[in-house]
């Protein structure tokens, strides 16, 4: 037998519901914390959400955040907040900074007169500053785009929870549904503690997310529905704990790809795609996490109900012994 | 099920070349872009070409293909600007023109209306007061003959004008149809004249699209900033010449009835009384050039069309000595005085102007004026030197993933992850293939896009591989593992993508700009991922067992 990388022996038999009331409950407790910090703390809406300008500076000498702060105060712009970017894959001489301006009151997007007082208010400071992109968004857009994201959350799930009710039982639907929601929401609830900026990429990140949850959860449930036509008299929590450890080769080994992936994008794919590829990163280790330790754990708590009744899904003549969870 | 048809072994390898072929031409992206800028130059110069020209067309060989993928702004560096149209501004133009025809209207039912009188009312509406309220129904009936049905396909059997009594008033205003109707027009020419802006400003593959109701989308790659694009597309450019009344340093000065008050241009706290019937309008302009006046200072020519040229004419042959104003979009750029009769409909126009801005004031004059004002939602502008980071970070993150990933198929699953992985080479020349097919954009998240499809394209192998091996287990021999590897992994394969698959098309339809691009990369790296999983991966494995045919596997 030739050698192989196995993160996963052949065999595996763990029980995944001996620390449920642990793993469940600390799932819980963790959504709490994320609605609560996201409640109490807020997020750092970027300016697509609360509307604004940022521009984006490059220069060959030193950032000077003080000085910088100096030059626009003079300018009665109103609030300015500027921060030093780093990155790796940045020159030596290449010092980046990102300064955001609020939105301008009676203005939609920045005026050409004030960007031009701005840029030249900066680069009288620093000669050498460039200003490398500019971003303006208005308070009519930044509202549109608050509620178009949380329509195609909504309608994300909701299509996911219809594919899977065709596809599966109602019990799965929500199972693999709520399972998605409490990844959606950690990750939410991570971006509000530590303040990170969230913008529209950030709502795609979610978005991914939520693909890749499903995607995860769907090869268990997957193998689940295989077992409980093959086993129909084991019960339902050990029929789970055999198709988890089934395939817990396979769900270790594509979260493995994709998180290094995602490593290679978060280390060296530049700062300005950080944020995205941050959130689809905690996104998909909680994906992976959930798809183990939550969503089944709903399907177990709503109870299955395994009687004979005809169901259209593929492989599944339906002889279900009646057996309880 | 090991067993492939030949047909369909054929139709496998001939996507995977095809696909392969199209997507070439993007590794070798500036070198084939010039090409193709090359020839299109070549081309409208009817064949003309200059040395550079020639050398940058056989730098890429012509007999292959040379489609590309577009990049977007933020990878290619341009300006992003979203407008919103005052599309309202043109029912207060529309009303205001009635007010003649109104009076005229009224005029012939004098003797059961009485006299008229317009009343002060907001914009869009007109309102006339009549001195015999008795004749109300008369006045009604002619005013009400002046209107003229919509042709449009909503609003079939409604006239233009809404005409109703209120009191000893007549209220004028646009039917609902006949906004609808106007605010589709309104649309169309900003859409039109926006576009001769910026195709006069001459850069390459400018977006221009309309946007829901009222806005318009423009993106124009490779532009320094997305202030220079505004400065072109966000003045109105509505160039009238007025007759002046007087000049005045007061700036609250009542101008009179009929009259504007108007400041003027580059002179701080001077204005200018004109009237406020104009004699000739820029649309009557035929052409516009900058030029040089006899002091060789920057200026631009005009000239008008026959009806603008005579009225022009008819004008300064009655009013010489005296000065008229040329005003654009409420500002006097200069009032000369009338020096003698002006025939043959050309002038020019001086003021304080730079080079650059008589040029810019011809493209606009050339263009047309918009029909309404603009404001700017949202404005993004990319450095080209800040997309070329993102490119090349984006490129080093996508090959170390590449070879991390491949290292731990080849790792894990051995000859059957080499196999993988040249599926995995093969899924990402398709994904740019499609892309350069549909004429996609590739964004910076769509960077992100392929990388993470490189980690989840394997997925749907790693899923026939496990069951492969699941199945090894219960001795069955290999061919019979890897055919029930294959149909038992498929539900899966198929659940799990078919759900990803949900969510890129949400993102596409509720994204915009580059989180779309996004969208259009997952869902095509969905189906290719599917497809090299599914039949590229099996092919090879296919093709291996049939030349080795090996007694035992190792997975």
């Amino acid at each position: 037998m030739a050698w192989r990388l196995k993160l996963v022996p052949e065999v595996t038999n763990f029980n995944f519901f001996r620390w449920q009331w642990f793993t469940f409950g600390g799932s819980i407790a963790l959504m709490v914390v994320a609605l609560v910090a996201w409640a109490f703390m807020g997020l750092n809406f970027g300016i697509d959400f609360k509307g604004g300008t940022t521009l984006r500076t490059e220069s060959t000498t030193a950032v000077d955040v003080g000085g910088y702060r100096q030059a626009l105060n003079a300018l009665d712009v109103g609030d300015v907040s500027i921060t030093e970017v780093f990155d790796p894959s940045f020159r030596d001489n290449q010092h980046v900074a990102q300064i955001r301006i609020g939105a301008q009151d009676g203005y939609e997007a920045v005026t050409p007169e004030t960007l031009d007082k701005v840029q030249t208010a900066l680069v009288a400071f620093d000669p050498a500053l460039k200003v490398v992109s500019v971003e303006s968004v208005g308070p009519k857009v930044s509202a549109e785009l608050v509620w178009t994201s949380i329509l195609a959350v909504m309608a994300t799930s909701a299509g996911v929870l219809v594919y899977i009710w065709l596809r599966f039982e109602w019990q799965f639907a929500l199972g693999g549904v709520l399972a998605l929601l409490h990844d959606m929401l950690i990750t939410i609830g991570i971006f509000a503690v530590f303040q990170w900026k969230f913008d529209l990429t950030i709502v795609a990140a979610l978005l991914t997310i939520l693909g890749y949850s499903i995607n995860d959860t769907v090869v268990v449930f997957d193998r689940l529905r295989e077992n409980l036509v093959k086993y129909k008299t084991m019960p339902l929590r050990d029929v789970m704990n055999l198709s988890v450890n089934e395939t817990l080769s396979r769900t270790i080994m594509t979260s493995g790809t994709t998180l290094m992936a995602l490593a290679a994008m978060l280390i060296w794919g530049g700062d300005v795609i950080r944020g995205f590829s941050l959130a689809i990163f905690i996104g998909v280790i909680l994906g992976t996490y959930s798809s183990v330790y939550v969503a089944k754990n709903i399907v177990l708590l709503i109870g299955l109900d395994r009687s004979e009744k005809p169901k259209g899904g593929k492989g599944t003549p339906s002889e279900y012994a009646n057996i309880d969870a | 099920m090991l067993q492939i048809p030949l047909w369909k072994r054929l139709i496998i390898v001939g996507l995977c070349a095809l696909g392969i072929i199209i997507a070439v031409p993007n590794l070798f992206y500036t070198k084939v872009e010039m090409h193709n800028d090359a020839v299109a130059a070549v081309t409208a110069a009817k064949g003309v070409a200059t040395p550079e020209q020639t050398a940058a067309e056989a730098a890429w060989p012509s007999w292959l293909p040379s489609g590309l993928v577009n990049l977007g702004l933020d990878l290619r560096g341009g300006a992003h600007l979203l407008a919103e149209v005052h599309v309202a501004d043109v029912y207060a133009s529309r009303i205001d023109a009635m007010w003649p025809l109104v009076r005229d209207a009224l005029r012939d039912v004098r003797d059961a209306a009485g006299s008229v009188r317009r009343q002060p009312s907001v914009p869009g509406v007109l309102r006339v007061a009549i001195s015999n309220p008795a004749g109300m129904d008369a006045a009604l009936t002619a005013v009400k003959a002046l209107a003229t049905p919509v042709v449009s396909l909503t609003g079939v059997g409604q006239n233009d004008i809404d005409v109703t009594a209120e009191g000893d008033e007549i209220v004028v205003q646009l039917s609902e149809a006949e906004r609808v109707a106007t605010d589709s027009r309104t649309i169309q020419q900003s859409l039109e004249i926006i576009r001769r802006r910026v195709d006069a400003a001459g850069t390459r593959e400018p977006t221009i699209q309309r946007q829901g109701e009222d806005r318009i989308l423009i993106q124009v790659p490779g532009i320094g900033s997305a202030s220079e694009l505004k400065k072109l597309i966000g003045t109105t450019a509505k160039l009238t010449f007025n007759p002046v009344v007087g000049r005045t340093t007061d700036a609250g000065a009542a101008p009179g009835p009929r009259n504007l008050l108007l400041p003027a241009m580059g002179e701080d706290g001077q204005f200018y009384i004109v009237e406020q019937t104009p004699v000739v309008t820029g649309e009557d302009l035929t052409d516009a050039q900058p030029a040089f006046d006899q002091n060789n200072r920057p200026a631009v020519s005009f000239r008008f069309n026959p009806a603008g040229g005579r009225l022009f004419g008819d004008y300064t042959a009655n009013n010489i000595g005296s000065p008229f104003a040329i005003v654009l979009d409420n500002e006097v750029i200069s009032a000369p005085v009338i020096q003698s009769h002006i025939a043959g409909g050309s002038g020019i126009i001086t003021g304080n102007f730079s080079v650059e801005e008589s040029t810019n004031l011809a493209v606009l004059l050339r263009a047309g004026a918009l029909p309404a004002e603009m404001t700017f939602l949202e404005e993004r502008t990319v450095g080209p030197e800040l997309g070329q980071d993102s490119i090349d970070a984006g490129k080093v993150a996508a090959v170390i993933a590449i070879v991390i990933v491949g290292l731990y198929m080849l790792a894990s699953y051995g000859l059957f992850g080499m196999f993988a992985n040249l599926a995995l080479a093969i899924n990402i020349a398709l994904i740019f293939a499609i892309l350069t097919m549909i004429g996609g954009t590739l964004t910076l998240p769509g960077i992100a896009g392929i990388v993470l499809t490189i980690g989840m394209a394997v997925d749907a192998n790693v899923l026939v591989y496990e069951r492969i091996r699941e199945e090894l287990k219960t001795a069955k021999g290999p061919a019979r593992a890897i055919e029930i590897g294959y149909e038992r992994a498929m539900s899966a394969i198929i659940d799990a993508n078919v759900t990803t698959l949900i969510t890129a098309a949400a993102l596409f339809f509720f994204g915009a700009g580059p989180v779309r691009g996004f969208a259009v990369v997952l869902g095509i790296g969905i189906v290719t991922s599917v497809f090299s999983a599914i039949f590229v991966t099996r092919l090879f494995i296919s093709i291996w067992f049939g030349w080795r045919r090996p007694k035992t596997i190792e997975l």
